[in-house]
């Protein structure tokens, strides 16, 4: 299993990785006799790809990071992972959500271990190589601007901050993909801002895949290689743009033309599908 | 005196007045002491029969105590049982909460019944009466867990034993000794209602054979006695509550 994970590192520094990574083939998903929440959805992302997903409220977009996740099972169509169907839950994937759900009895530090307890085959060797992961957690901390606060709790957090703490606690097993859920929604617009560049930073310097969902179009923009736009319940894939702004991105890009004009066509299709045909 | 040193007078200060508009009353109306005596003639009482009184206070004491262990005991197993699983959660509330509206009081005859008269009447009505608050905190605590932080952990492999242990155990600690400070005093009260009707030792025993005797000075120092003892009791739970817990209390999340 090490040696797997280490593989896949070498790949992905080395090649910058495979291609068709995650693979949707016509997967729709009925949660229950009130019809399906997503229909007909088919895509590929690439190893290493940043893609963001927006649509409406209620379009789905939860509802395919289980799929991508092997959270929950497709009604029908197939979805497939590094090759492999999708059949139970990914641990390869690390997951963060809106709320930045930490628990209040650990420190900071604590919090972003907690995965490395629960995740094989870190589990087993959890008490034996403990230092060594606190060191991989406090060097975690400190890239995402958190140095100096492992040993606080995290009410004694600001929400950026403990925001900032989930995602390390969501990359702390190396994960391949990462889900990110709405991860900046509660923030405000500045340090929303702040954390789409350690978000940028660290993508850059790891190379996971990430699958964010957003409703915020600049957001999208700004950190995405692809962005797929989804229609209303149910949900489906109505555009697939690309984003080819060069990288390293600053947020300087964010107030230039081309930049602006693209969020503006993306926000034109929002407008469309809101107010379009039920 | 600041804020801080008001607010930790102020229960004495409460106690003081209540004393002293005890015996003001009892003295205004001249009421005779056989129907209802003052604090002066309830503590004349208590340095007079103090020697019965520990002997009967101890007696009460390690028999609540007794209780309101197998109350802890089973409590925690089966509100873990019952909060670690939807099914079961669904399945038992409704019998649990039949159960709790039972007066216990109703238990003492049977029990005397299947075990005479004595101490284990007064322990098991003292745990009957207890364990329902801490099976209900205990499971609402495990029962209570954002679907988010769940993916967060089921996505990494984690079985649901997992997140009971890592999750729902330490959230539910904050409620579990939120219900023993409730459980205790609930515990002295099963026991000395077995003891009046049950026993012939402990302070429910103590009150209502002097009670018979018209001997109320004493009955009333036994009221005193019994809800000292409860309230050094809570006061310890809530001790531990704050030390084991803080972080629960500290600030708003
Ligand atoms: N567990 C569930 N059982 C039944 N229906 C569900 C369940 N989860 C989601 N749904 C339904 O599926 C649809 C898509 O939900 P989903 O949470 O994926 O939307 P979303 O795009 O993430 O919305 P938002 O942007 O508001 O978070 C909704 O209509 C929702 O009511
Ligand atoms: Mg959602």
């Amino acid at each position: 299993m090490i040696d797997v994970m280490n593989d896949a590192s070498e790949t992905r520094k080395v090649t910058g990785g495979v291609r068709d990574f995650v693979v949707f083939d016509d997967v729709s998903l009925a949660y229950d006799e009130s019809g399906n929440a997503i229909e007909d959805i088919s895509l590929s992302i690439d190893e290493g790809e940043f893609v963001a997903f927006v649509g409406p409220s209620g379009c789905g977009k939860s509802t395919f990071m289980k799929l991508c996740t092997g959270l929950h099972a497709p009604t029908r169509g197939s979805v497939r992972v590094d090759g492999e169907p999708v059949t139970g839950p990914l641990k390869i994937t690390g997951m963060a959500f809106q709320n930045a759900n930490l628990l209040p009895w650990r420190t900071t530090l604590d919090n972003v271990l907690l995965p490395l307890e629960i995740v094989k085959p870190y589990r087993s060797q959890f008490r034996r190589r403990k230092a060594e992961f606190q060191e991989r957690a406090r060097t975690l901390l400190r890239t995402v601007g958190l140095e100096g606060y492992e040993d606080q709790y995290p009410w004694q957090l600001s929400g950026g901050m403990q925001q900032r703490a989930s995602i390390c606690r969501a990359l702390i097993h190396e994960p391949r993909l990462l889900m990110l859920d709405e991860p900046f929604g509660a923030l405000d617009a500045f340090t929303r801002e702040e954390l789409w560049c350690v978000l940028r930073d660290l993508w850059e310097a790891q190379r996971f895949t990430v699958v964010l969902v957003t409703h915020d179009l600049r957001e999208a923009a700004f950190l995405a290689d692809t962005v797929y736009v989804m229609s209303r319940r149910p949900g489906r894939i109505v555009e697939k743009r690309s984003i080819d702004l060069p990288r390293p991105r600053e947020l300087e890009v964010t107030y230039e033309e081309p930049f602006t004009h693209l969020v503006h066509e993306l926000r034109a299709q929002i407008g469309e599908i809101r107010g379009g045909k039920p | 005196m600041n804020a801080r040193q008001r607010e930790r007078i102020a229960p004495w200060v409460a106690v003081i007045v209540l004393v002293v508009a005890w015996e003001g009353i009892v003295r205004a109306f001249s009421v005779p002491e056989f129907l209802f005596p003052g604090p002066l003639a309830t503590a004349r009482a208590l340095v007079d029969y103090a020697g019965p009184i520990a002997i009967h206070s101890w007696q009460t004491f390690w028999t609540t105590m007794a209780g309101f262990g197998i109350g802890v005991v089973v409590g925690l197993a089966l509100g873990f049982i019952v909060g670690s699983s939807r099914f079961l959660y669904q399945a038992c509330y409704p019998l649990l909460v039949g159960f709790n509206a039972i007066p216990k009081v109703a238990f003492v005859p049977i029990l005397v019944v299947w075990f005479g008269i004595g101490s284990v009447p007064a322990i098991l009505t003292a745990f009957l009466i207890c364990f329902f608050p801490i099976v209900v905190n205990v499971a609402t605590g495990l029962a209570t867990l954002e679907p988010e932080l769940e993916d967060v952990l089921r996505v990494l492999g984690a079985k649901r034993i997992d997140v009971l242990l890592k999750v729902g155990l330490p959230r539910s600690l904050p409620y579990f000794f939120a219900s023993l400070k409730v459980a205790i005093t609930l515990a002295f009260v099963g026991a000395v209602v077995s003891e009046t009707v049950a026993s012939n030792q402990g302070i429910g025993y103590l009150m209502m054979s002097a009670g018979s005797q018209m001997r109320m000075p004493l009955v009333f120092a036994g009221l005193v006695v019994i809800s000292a003892m409860a309230m050094v009791m809570y006061e310890f739970f809530s001790f531990l509550e704050k030390r084991l817990t803080g972080w629960a209390h500290r600030g708003q999340r």
